[in-house]
């Protein structure tokens, strides 16, 4: 296993701002050694955030970095995919940030399978503001904003990928950061939209509120409650964690946690290659180019 | 042409009033005069009414909008009804008498416009190119050279002999009816 | 200056026509009328020039592509009217902090909201300078023909790249739809902004003394961007001392410049005893207005036609202030324009506002009314 590649961070711009426990350094760390792997050059790589905490990930990575605003960097991205093709963008977001005020931009961007990688750091909580809740809130949990805990049913970013038009959908977490690291190494070397949804921990506006312990107890539970996607019976369970199934698991491993908690299918929930926006794009480009060449002279027509 | 033309052109949606005013504008161009196009926009030119207008001048044209047209095409009914109260006193009036059958006491010259397209071009569709081809020549706006060529610039290139024919068609029909 | 033959052009067409010869390659937007004809044009002519036409999910997105791609190296420019103009708000601000060239067009309808989505107002003075929150500078153009606005677009885009800022064309929906005859400049031979990354090594993005264009990503040049106030390199920074430098700077980049980007156009008496000041679609009315007062009847007017609403053209309000009785403001709102015109004018002269507000423009004869009025 390779280490973490030094010039690939910006190292006098840590320590970082994350507090200690939260998930977001190891999915960043796990993104950095993704891109050594997969051997990007650091010129073609561009890194593309939203707002929120996962999104200052943007900020400690020395590539071309952009931080732009709440919910919309995938639109960002995509005008700069467009702009400049040769790059591998890689587009961090939080949960809400992806999944609310960027849910329209993300359906989208899948729809059209425009190859960007988008990293979902899934605390399922908003982070930054102080632990209000996600679309991606589990059911009961409590936030600030739902102190007797959210009767809202949260969404399953990989189904509504897969249904939007995503080509490749991975399921990894902050507690197995080789495995998140593959799954990224994977969702690079897909030409389309990718979506890696990695599950993270944010001990302070989502674990003490909901009593889950330490961040390692956090961690330990993800890591528990996780299944890799091979290991599931049929393929429905491949993209909705089942309550059954979380029983089961914990029969199996003799745990005694919540039966509420639903197991984590983790590994490439699917792989679905199809044309690619932007370069379908450019051929349509070149040939119009092509066909439209006699035709200018005649516009242009030029008078003193 | 006289000093400043305020052309309007009105009808149903459909009837290609919107197109033929911009041929209209686009041969004022070739003869070098200056003009303005405008066009209602709006639920109103969805279906129902449409009208165009076309402002020529040798001087420059600063307001847009057309206060008093001293020429009105009307292709139906409800456009002539609407339309009329606006014509100033020697505004030339021409009706498409296939759709316009009252026109009160309002002088007008009238043509089946729509009904001789029909019978001799068995084209409905170039009505439109019909009724401009009879404003031009009665009111001497453009010459029959830049109309000709506009026309050809903006219909399909496959239709451009059905267009010539109802130019000529349109010319026939003014002189007929002298 | 070589030209191409006399063409009847509608604004919305001669705007795309300025987008292009100004180097425009690349535009994101999201249909909505009075505007959906530059759309419309870029998704036909921008791939005939090797640029990039997407239609976005929304206006928002549409903002957000276009900084993208600027970021990316391509000249910029999206289009909406009120209510996209409204959803692109925040994404200009970020584009105003971050310091990204790009181009806002608003073919301004009546509103507010849906407000009467085909009739013409010039309600968006305002919002064009105040709009996206947070207090910075702006520079908007508003052109009062199909040629001002083909040349006002190459303007827009030309500012853009030297300031590193948005820029906002405020057309209205009678300039943008009616079709006039133009000669363009010949194809190609317009002056447009050259980009010079000379000094990459010792490359800030957002150096506190110049204004250096943006490298595009992928030229192997690391920096951060966002739109946290940032330091020289782009990193967020609430050092006080920084921020102050920071926030002096954005608006000294304009302010310094208000020379050149402030664009005027004077008719008229010489020593004028009533001037009109307006924009847009309404000069056209002030013209025909004008041509009655000072040519017909020869009285003392004259008119200041703001080509640059943003920064306010304060030098030239100033100085017909003091040499006017009155200072006639005609515009399509309730008043918008009329009291940045009071501020400069200063009590040195009456200020009237002439406005309009039925989704019509206001006529010659309304302001030649008003003109009667100063002379009896
Ligand atoms: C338009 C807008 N609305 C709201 C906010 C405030 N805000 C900042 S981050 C955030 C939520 C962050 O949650 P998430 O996306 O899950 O990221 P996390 O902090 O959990 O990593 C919100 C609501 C904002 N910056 N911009
Ligand atoms: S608030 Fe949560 S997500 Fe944000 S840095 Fe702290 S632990 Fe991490
Ligand atoms: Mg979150």
């Amino acid at each position: 296993m390779k280490s973490l590649r030094e010039e690939f961070l910006r190292t006098n711009k840590l320590p970082h701002i994350w507090c200690p426990g939260c998930g977001n350094g190891i999915v960043t760390a796990a993104l950095v050694r993704a891109i050594g792997k997969v051997g990007f050059e650091q010129k073609d790589v561009a890194v593309v955030s939203g707002i929120g905490c996962s999104s200052r990930a943007a900020g400690y990575l020395n590539f071309n970095t952009l931080h732009t605003t709440h919910g919309r960097a995938l639109a960002f991205a995509t005008g700069l995919k467009l702009a400049q093709p040769g790059l591998k963008v890689f587009v961090v977001m939080g949960d809400g940030d992806a999944t609310a005020i960027g849910g329209n931009h993300f359906i989208h961007a899948a729809r059209r399978n425009i190859d960007l990688n988008a990293i979902i750091i899934n605390n399922h909580i908003y982070g930054m503001t102080g632990g209000q809740h996600s679309p991606l809130t589990p059911e009961g949990k409590k936030a600030t904003t739902a102190p007797e805990g959210t009767l809202e049913r949260e969404f399953n970013i990989l189904e509504l990928a897969v249904s939007a038009g995503a080509t490749y959908g991975a399921r990894g977490t902050a507690a197995q950061p080789r495995l998140l690291e593959k799954l990224i190494v994977g969702a690079s070397q897909n030409e389309g939209f990718s979506v890696v949804e990695a599950m993270s921990t944010c001990p302070v506006s989502y674990g003490r509120r909901n009593r889950l312990g330490s961040a390692v107890d956090m961690l330990k539970d993800i890591k528990q409650r996780s299944v890799s996607v091979e290991k599931l019976e049929t393929k429905a369970e491949t993209t909705r964690p089942r309550r059954d199934i979380a029983e089961e698991g914990a029969e199996e491993e003799g745990e005694t946690h919540d039966k509420q908690e639903e197991v984590i299918p983790v590994g490439v929930i699917f792989s679905r290659p199809a044309p690619e926006f932007v370069e379908r794009y450019y051929r349509g480009l070149n040939k119009e180019k092509e066909g439209k060449e006699g035709k200018e002279e005649k516009e242009g027509q030029v008078e003193s | 042409m006289v000093y400043r033309q305020e052309i309007m052109l009105t009808g149903a949606g459909g009837q290609g009033l919107i197109l033929a005013s911009i041929i209209l504008a686009d041969a004022a161009v070739q003869d070098d005069k200056n003009v303005v196009q405008t066009q209602s926009y709006g639920p109103e030119a969805r279906g129902g009414e449409s009208m165009a207008g076309v402002i020529l001048d040798i001087d420059p044209i600063y307001y847009p909008r057309i206060t008093s047209p001293t020429v009105l095409l009307s292709m139906n009914q409800q456009s002539f009804n609407k339309y009329i109260k606006r014509a100033g006193e020697n505004c030339l009036v021409i009706v498409d008498s296939t759709f316009v059958e009252d026109v009160g006491n309002q002088p007008a010259y009238s043509y089946p416009i729509t009904a001789r397209t029909r019978l001799e071009l068995e084209k409905e569709i170039v009505a439109n190119i019909v009724a401009l081809s009879i404003v031009n020549t009665m009111a001497d706006l453009v010459s029959r050279q830049a109309l000709q060529e506009s026309v050809l610039k903006y219909t399909p290139e496959g239709s451009s002999d059905l267009n010539l024919q109802a130019l000529e068609l349109g010319r026939q029909l003014t002189h007929s009816y002298d | 200056m070589k030209y191409r033959k006399p063409q009847l052009l509608q604004g919305n067409e001669a705007c795309v026509e300025g987008a292009l010869d100004a180097g425009v390659r690349f535009f994101a937007g999201y249909p909505i009328t009075p505007s959906t004809e530059i759309a419309e044009g870029m998704a036909r002519k921008l791939p005939r020039v090797g640029g990039v036409f997407i239609q976005m999910e929304d206006e928002i997105a549409g903002m957000a592509a276009v900084i993208g791609a600027a970021v990316g190296g391509k000249k910029s420019l999206t289009a909406t009217s009120g209510p996209g103009f409204s959803l692109k708000q925040e994404n200009i601000g970020y584009a105003a902090i971050a310091e990204i060239p790009c181009v806002i067009v608003n073919v301004q309808r009546f509103g507010p909201s849906t407000g009467i989505p085909t009739a013409p107002a010039q309600g968006e003075v305002m919002q064009a300078r105040w709009g996206t929150h947070g207090d910075r500078p702006i520079i908007a153009l508003s052109p009062s023909s199909v040629y001002e606005t083909y040349y006002l677009t190459t303007a827009a885009v030309n500012f853009s790249q030297k300031f590193r800022t948005p820029v906002i064309l405020l057309l209205d929906e009678v300039v943008g739809h009616m079709r006039e005859k133009v000669s363009l400049p010949a194809s190609g031979r317009l002056m447009v902004e050259k980009q010079n990354y000379s000094d990459i090594k010792e490359y800030k993005p957002f150096d506190e003394r110049k204004l250096p264009p943006l490298v595009p990503f992928g030229e192997g040049v690391y920096y951060h961007i966002t739109g946290l106030v940032h330091d020289e390199h782009g990193f967020p920074t609430r050092h006080p001392e920084v921020v102050v430098r920071f926030m002096e700077r954005l608006h000294r980049k304009i302010n310094h410049h208000r020379k050149e980007i402030i664009m005027t156009d004077y008719t008229g008496h010489v020593e004028p005893k009533v001037c009109i000041i307006t924009y847009g679609c309404t000069v056209r009315s002030a013209r025909a207005a004008l041509q009655k007062a000072y040519l017909q009847k020869r009285w003392p007017v004259s008119l200041l036609n703001l080509q640059t609403l943003w920064p306010f053209p304060a030098e030239e309000v100033k100085r017909l202030a003091d040499r006017c009785d009155y200072l006639l403001v005609p515009e399509m709102n309730m008043g918008q324009i009329v009291g940045e015109v009071e501020k400069y004018a200063h009590g040195k002269a009456e200020v009237l506002g002439i406005n309009r507000y039925d989704g019509d423009m206001i006529t010659p004869g309304q302001i030649f009314q008003h003109i009667e009025g100063c002379f009896s």
